[in-house]
C-alpha cells in the first residue's frame, strides 16, 4: 500500500501496435472460435471507461487540478478577493527567512519523533505480547484500537482539561503526593509532550492491529526451528520477528511519517480557547505545527500565495523524510 | 513466542516455571487496556459530576449524578442535535457515494484491461501519497467560485476524491471475483453493468461494509476541512460545534465533558458493534499492500 512502484505508459502502446497477449495480464480468454478483432479502438472500452469516470471527474476536480494550482498560486500574491499577481519566488524567499515558519517546522519534528517512536514501539510490543496469549484476544484488539476511531476534537478537548494547568486531573495527582503542579500547558516542551501522548494514545493500537497480522502470517516452524537450534526469546525476535517483519514496519514507519507530520487539530483545538494567541499554538508557540501555521496564513490572514508557499516547502519536507526513514529501514536490512 | 519474550531476559526461568502461562503479557495488555479506555471512563466521571466537583483538590474521581444537567446545560448553549443532524447527513451521503463511485471503478480496474490503465490507477497511487493540504487552498478557492461555502455539500465532494477505496476495493475483487463466474455472467448475456451488479457486488459484500465504516468514521471525525468551509457558525457539523463549545466555555468542565461524551459515544458504540470485522477489513488491506 504504501507507494507500489507506478509503471510508465509502456503497456498502452504496446496495446496499440496490436492485440498481443504478451505483456497483457491474462484476460479472460474469449469463447472458442470468436474472431479476435484486429485492432480495438479506444472507444470499444467505453463501458470501463464510464464506470471509472464518476470518481476520476471528482478527482480532477477536487484534487488533481486543486494540487497544480496550488503549486501555482505559491508562485503568486493574491488574498482571495484582488487580483493575482505573479511575484516569483518572492514567497518562497520570505518563507525561507521567516522564523515562524522555522520554528513551526522545528515543533512539527519535535512532535514527530516524540509521537511516532513511542507509538511505533508500543505497537510492536503489544502486538507481540496480544500473538503470545490465547484468551481475550479479540477483546484486547478492539479495546486498544477503539482509540483510533474517537475524534481528534474530543480526545484533544479531553486531554487539555486532564493536563490544564490548575483544575487538571494530572496535576491534582501530582498534588496529593506534594508535586508541585507542572505547567503542561504553557511550557514549551511540555506543550509537545502533550501533543504527542494524544497522538500516541490515537494511533499505538492502529499500528498494533497491523504488527498483529504480520506476526500472525509467520510461519510457526520458523519458530519451531530457532527454538532447535537454540535460541532463547528474545534473540528469536530480535534476529527472526524483526527481519521477517521488515517490511511492515517500513510500512508503517511512512504512513505514520506522513500522518504524523500532518499534526493540526491536536493543537488547534488545544489552544483554541486561548484568547491572547488562539490558532498560534499556544504560549511560545511551542504547539504551532507547519500545518497550524498554513492555516493561519492562509485563512486567517487570508495571505493565499503565502499558504501555498507554506504547504509546498511542507510537502518538499516530508518527501525528505520519507526517502531517509526508508534508506534507513532498508539499510538494517543489509548489515 | 512465549511469555518469556516480554519478561525482561534477567527474570530467570525459575520464575517463569511457577507462572501460569501468559500472566505477565496478560497484566501488560490489560495495563495498556486500562490506558486505553480510561479517557473514556474519566470523561464520563467528569461529565456527570459538576464543575465544581472537579475543581476542588483532590476531585472527585467517582461518577456523579449530574449528568441530565450537564447534558441540559449543553443543549440550551448549542444547537446539537441541529450539528448531528448535519453530520449524520454528511457522513451518510458521502458514505452511499463512497461506495457506488469506488466499487464501480475498482471493478474495471481489477477484471479489465483498457487503455491507460495502469496510468490512470499509478496516479491515484502517487496521490494518496500527497497531503491532503496541499489541495485544500485550492478547493476553498473552487467553492467560493460555485458559491458552495457555508454549504453542507462542499463537504461531500472533496471526499470523494480520496483513492483509498477505489486502491482497497481493486485488491478484493483481484482475489475474491473468480474470473470464472463473470465468464459464466457473460456467456449468458450479462454486460460490464450486469456482471458489476449482480456477480461483484453481492461477493464483495465484506469489503464494502469495511470500507463504509472507514468512510462514515472519516466524514464524522473531520474537523480541518469544515472548520475551513462552513463559515456560517450556526450551521456546521458536530466537531467543530463541539470545539466551539470548548473555546466559548472552556472553564465549566462538566457541561464541555458532558458535550464531548455526546458527541464521542455514538460512534464509539456503534464502532465496537461492527469492531471485528472492521479490524479484519483494516489489516487485510495493509499487509497486502506492503
Amino acid at each position: 500500500m504504501a507507494s507500489p512502484p507506478v509503471t510508465g505508459s509502456a503497456t498502452v502502446r504496446e496495446h496499440r501496435g496490436g492485440p498481443g497477449p504478451a505483456r497483457f495480464r491474462p484476460r479472460r480468454t474469449p469463447p472458442a472460435g470468436a474472431v479476435r478483432p484486429k485492432r480495438r479502438g479506444v472507444l470499444s472500452y467505453w463501458r470501463q471507461y464510464l464506470a471509472i469516470s464518476p470518481f476520476y471527474l471528482i478527482f480532477a476536480g477536487f484534487s488533481f487540478v486543486p494540487v497544480f494550482y496550488s503549486l501555482y498560486l505559491s508562485f503568486q500574491r493574491y488574498d482571495g478577493l484582488g487580483t493575482k499577481q505573479f511575484v516569483g519566488l518572492q514567497q518562497y524567499e520570505f518563507l525561507w527567512n521567516d522564523p515562524v515558519f522555522w520554528l513551526s517546522i522545528r515543533n512539527t519534528l519535535a512532535i514527530w519523533v516524540l509521537s511516532t517512536v513511542p507509538t511505533l514501539f508500543g505497537a510492536l510490543v503489544l502486538a507481540t505480547l496480544l500473538h503470545s496469549v490465547r484468551r481475550f484476544k479479540g477483546f484486547y484488539r478492539i479495546a486498544l484500537y477503539v482509540p483510533n476511531v474517537t475524534s481528534i476534537v474530543a480526545v484533544a478537548i479531553f486531554f487539555g482539561a486532564v493536563f490544564s494547568n490548575n483544575f487538571g486531573l494530572v496535576n491534582a495527582i501530582l498534588g496529593t503526593v506534594g508535586i508541585e503542579p507542572v505547567p503542561w500547558l504553557s511550557n514549551p516542551w511540555l506543550i509537545k509532550v502533550v501533543i504527542a501522548a494524544l497522538m500516541t494514545w490515537m494511533w499505538t493500537g492502529y499500528n498494533m492491529i497491523i504488527y498483529l497480522a504480520g506476526l500472525q502470517a509467520i510461519p510457526q516452524s520458523v519458530y519451531e526451528a530457532a527454538k532447535m537450534d537454540g535460541a532463547g526469546p528474545v534473540r528469536t525476535f530480535f534476529q527472526i520477528t524483526i527481519p521477517i517483519m521488515r517490511p511492515i514496519i517500513l510500512f508503517t514507519v511512512v504512513i505514520s511519517t506522513i500522518n504524523g507530520l500532518q499534526s493540526f487539530s491536536e493543537p488547534q483545538v488545544l489552544f483554541a480557547s486561548n484568547a491572547a494567541n488562539a490558532n498560534l499554538g499556544g504560549p511560545g508557540q511551542a504547539g504551532l505545527t507547519t500545518l497550524l501555521y498554513f492555516y493561519q496564513s492562509a485563512f486567517l490572514d487570508n495571505d493565499y500565495g503565502y499558504g501555498a508557499a507554506i504547504v509546498w516547502a511542507f510537502f518538499v519536507l516530508i518527501i525528505v523524510l520519507v526517502v531517509i526513514n526508508w534508506r534507513i529501514v532498508q539499510r538494517g536490512r543489509k548489515s | 513466542m512465549t511469555t518469556a519474550a516480554t519478561t525482561s531476559p534477567a527474570a530467570g526461568a525459575k520464575r517463569r516455571l511457577r507462572r501460569p502461562k501468559g500472566l505477565t503479557a496478560h497484566i501488560l495488555l490489560g495495563l495498556a487496556v486500562l490506558i486505553s479506555v480510561f479517557p473514556f471512563l474519566w470523561t464520563i466521571v467528569m461529565a456527570t459530576n459538576t464543575t465544581k466537583d472537579i475543581y476542588q483538590s483532590p476531585p472527585k474521581l467517582t461518577f456523579g449524578t449530574h449528568l441530565l444537567e450537564n447534558i441540559r446545560n449543553v443543549l440550551s448553549t448549542i444547537d446539537f442535535f441541529g450539528s448531528m443532524l448535519n453530520t449524520i447527513v454528511v457522513a451518510s451521503v458521502t458514505t452511499v457515494l463512497v461506495l457506488f463511485v469506488d466499487s464501480l471503478a475498482a471493478f474495471a480496474f481489477a477484471k479489465f484491461d483498457f487503455p491507460g490503465r495502469k496510468v490512470l490507477f499509478g496516479t491515484l497511487l502517487v496521490f494518496m501519497m500527497l497531503p491532503l493540504q496541499l489541495a485544500v487552498l485550492p478547493q476553498f478557492i473552487l467553492m467560493s467560485e460555485i458559491g458552495w461555502v457555508g454549504m453542507l455539500k462542499a463537504l461531500v465532494w472533496p471526499a470523494l476524491s480520496n483513492a483509498f477505496g477505489i486502491f482497497w476495493l481493486r485488491q478484493y475483487i483481484e482475489n475474491g471475483v473468480p474470473d470464472e463466474l463473470l465468464d459464466a455472467a457473460r456467456i449468458d448475456g450479462a454486460g460490464f453493468f450486469r456482471q458489476y451488479w449482480n456477480v461483484a457486488l453481492p461477493m464483495i459484500k465484506p469489503a464494502l461494509s469495511f470500507l463504509a465504516i472507514y468512510a462514515f468514521v472519516n466524514a464524522w471525525n473531520d474537523y480541518v476541512w469544515p472548520l475551513i468551509v462552513l463559515t456560517n457558525p450556526d450551521h456546521v457539523t458536530l466537531q467543530v460545534e463541539l470545539a466551539q463549545l470548548n473555546v466559548g466555555h472552556s472553564t465549566d468542565y462538566s457541561m464541555v465533558m458532558a458535550g464531548v461524551l455526546m458527541a464521542a459515544l455514538p460512534l464509539v458504540i456503534v464502532f465496537s458493534i461492527f469492531a471485528r470485522g472492521f479490524i479484519a477489513g483494516a489489516t487485510e488491506g495493509a499487509v497486502q499492500g506492503s
